[in-house]
């Protein structure tokens, strides 16, 4: 690990003004920065602790929504009666993510900032644009089993590795920041995450220094909720496909769908066509295999992950006859 | 740096790179804590911080100057071993023992959990999770042991945190203990 520097923040405004330096990383469960830093694929000069920042509350809102401080861990979060009882796909796909261990030191803001899972991300002898822009990437053509088929560019097929995301975005969750000039955005995560195109190093809307220091879910949505996942271990591994789904059926038809999917793409990702295959229409396998089709007309597969996308379409069939009960 | 560990008050200066892990083993001798991964992978490493049980690998010292930290020689010691020590010990819940002290440390920190009524992967309704044994396997995913002592780790687990035995009712688990009293073999 290359050596840093160390300062604790004491408020939010004080740790932005701490990222001084273009090397500066905020730190706060830091479970996926230490492990990334003692690879050196992450080799910050400085490190701005804001674990003890007071942003560890889950609050209730009048609109009926939840605030959710940066640093709630993610187990508070998944445990939560509130969470559970409102936003079960949540809580499922937290519980479905890591380890007991990880999840009582991540945090909800780190959650959302994960980096690639991609070996060769990993691997700092391998070419990878993520890592080191314009060095090529080696997992095209490579071991890419674990990579993505929808939203790739020539320059990267990594994908999101995050279980919690996926549930945030089906939710329609808000991230509020704080810059470094002081200023607060409201950025929806359907606008949060970056497809890689010729920049994959670039993965969010986040500015430099600027700090999430809230995610926001609107009122709970109607309908049943699923997270469905699918990977090569019972426990404790990355999905190779997920689902989470938020769908509500009145007199039998689709009155509205909220569809995410992880291990798919390099965002959590979500596709209004999914959507618009559903809404309006009476739940049937035809129906569902219509919004697996919208889903995954632009799919490509790279050779060793070519069989997410049959597994994609069956977990998506899976899932909507769970939720619909068809 | 100032730090607590076990009860005990520590002031130590290590390079401002060492983990939780790094600084028990390398610096204050306290060697129970496990080097498997140092990646968050294995759970070789953890310990409880304030109660919540962690990878100390995956996390710095200097972050953890106002906490109480708990290590394995904190959970028991010879002549005064913690339940769970002691249900290992009878369940031969290892080979190697490598990854016991963090399998130990884990589970205390684990049925804390579900004390408070946390809910797992393996929960059905997540407002009132069963405790059995599909619910320790999955809570103690992130412990793994080279070994494969699984079957007897889960045992020793699923006696103290008071679980139903897999496939078993609690009425047939009752059924089972008095034949075993009566000298009737029961498995």
């Amino acid at each position: 690990m290359k050596t840093f520097t160390y300062e604790k923040a004491a408020t939010p405004e004080a740790a932005v003004k701490d990222i001084d330096t273009s090397g500066a990383k905020f730190i706060a469960g830091g479970t996926n920065l230490l492990d990334l830093m003692k690879l050196q694929v992450e080799t910050p000069d400085k490190l701005v602790d804001i674990s003890r920042l007071d942003l560890a509350k889950i609050e209730e809102r009048e609109d009926g929504g939840l605030t959710i401080g940066a640093l709630v861990p993610n187990s508070d979060l998944a445990a939560d009666r509130r969470v559970v009882a409102k936003y079960e796909v949540l809580s499922r796909a937290l519980l479905a993510g890591a380890s007991g261990q990880l999840r009582n030191k991540a945090t909800t803001g780190g959650n959302l900032l994960q980096r690639t899972r991609c070996y060769y991300f990993y691997d700092t002898a391998a070419a990878c644009n993520k890592r080191e822009p314009g060095s090529g990437c080696s997992a095209i053509g490579g071991f890419n089993r674990i990579l993505a088929v929808l939203g790739t560019s020539e320059h990267c097929i990594a994908t999101h590795p995050s279980d919690m995301a996926v549930a945030m975005r089906a939710l329609d969750a808000t991230i509020v920041t704080l810059k470094a000039d002081g200023d607060r955005r409201r950025i929806s995560i359907h606008d949060f995450y970056r497809l890689p195109g010729d920049t994959p190093q670039i993965e969010n809307a986040l500015e430099a220094g600027e700090l999430i220091t809230h995610i926001e879910l609107p009122a709970p949505p109607k309908g049943k909720q699923e997270y469905r996942k699918v990977r090569d271990r019972a426990s404790y591994a990355f999905a190779l496909v997920s689902v989470a789904a938020v769908v509500d059926v009145q007199n039998g038809v689709i009155a509205s769908a909220s569809l995410a999917f992880g291990g798919l793409g390099p965002m959590p990702w979500r596709n209004p066509a999914v959507e618009a295959a559903l809404v309006g229409k009476a739940p049937s396998d035809a129906v569902f295999e219509a919004a697996a089709t919208a889903l995954l007309a632009d799919a490509k597969g790279y050779g060793s992950n070519d069989f997410k996308i049959p597994l994609a379409r069956r977990t998506l069939i899976a899932t909507l006859r769970n939720v619909t009960g068809a | 740096m100032h730090f607590t560990i076990n009860g005990q008050s520590y002031d130590v200066e290590p390079d401002i790179r060492t983990s939780v892990l790094d600084l028990c083993r390398e610096h204050l001798g306290l060697t129970g804590s496990k080097k498997g991964c140092d990646h968050g992978q294995c759970g070789a490493c953890t310990v409880l911080i304030n109660g919540r049980r962690v990878n100390s690998c995956l996390t710095l010292a200097v972050m953890h100057q106002d906490d109480e930290i708990t290590t394995i020689e904190g959970i028991g010691q010879p002549g005064n071993l913690h339940a769970l020590q002691e249900a290992f010990v009878r369940h031969d819940g290892y080979q190697c023992g490598y990854c016991t002290p963090g399998q130990i440390c884990s589970a205390v920190g684990m049925l804390d959990e579900v004390k408070k009524g946390w809910a797992s992967h393996a929960s059905g309704d997540l407002t009132d999770p069963k405790f059995d044994d599909a619910e320790i396997s999955e809570r103690m995913s992130g412990n793994l042991c080279r070994c494969a002592a699984y079957p007897n780790i889960v045992d020793a687990i699923r006696e103290v945190g008071g679980a139903e035995p897999a496939g078993r009712t609690a009425d047939e688990k009752d059924a089972a203990m008095e034949a075993n009293a009566r000298g009737e073999l029961v498995a």
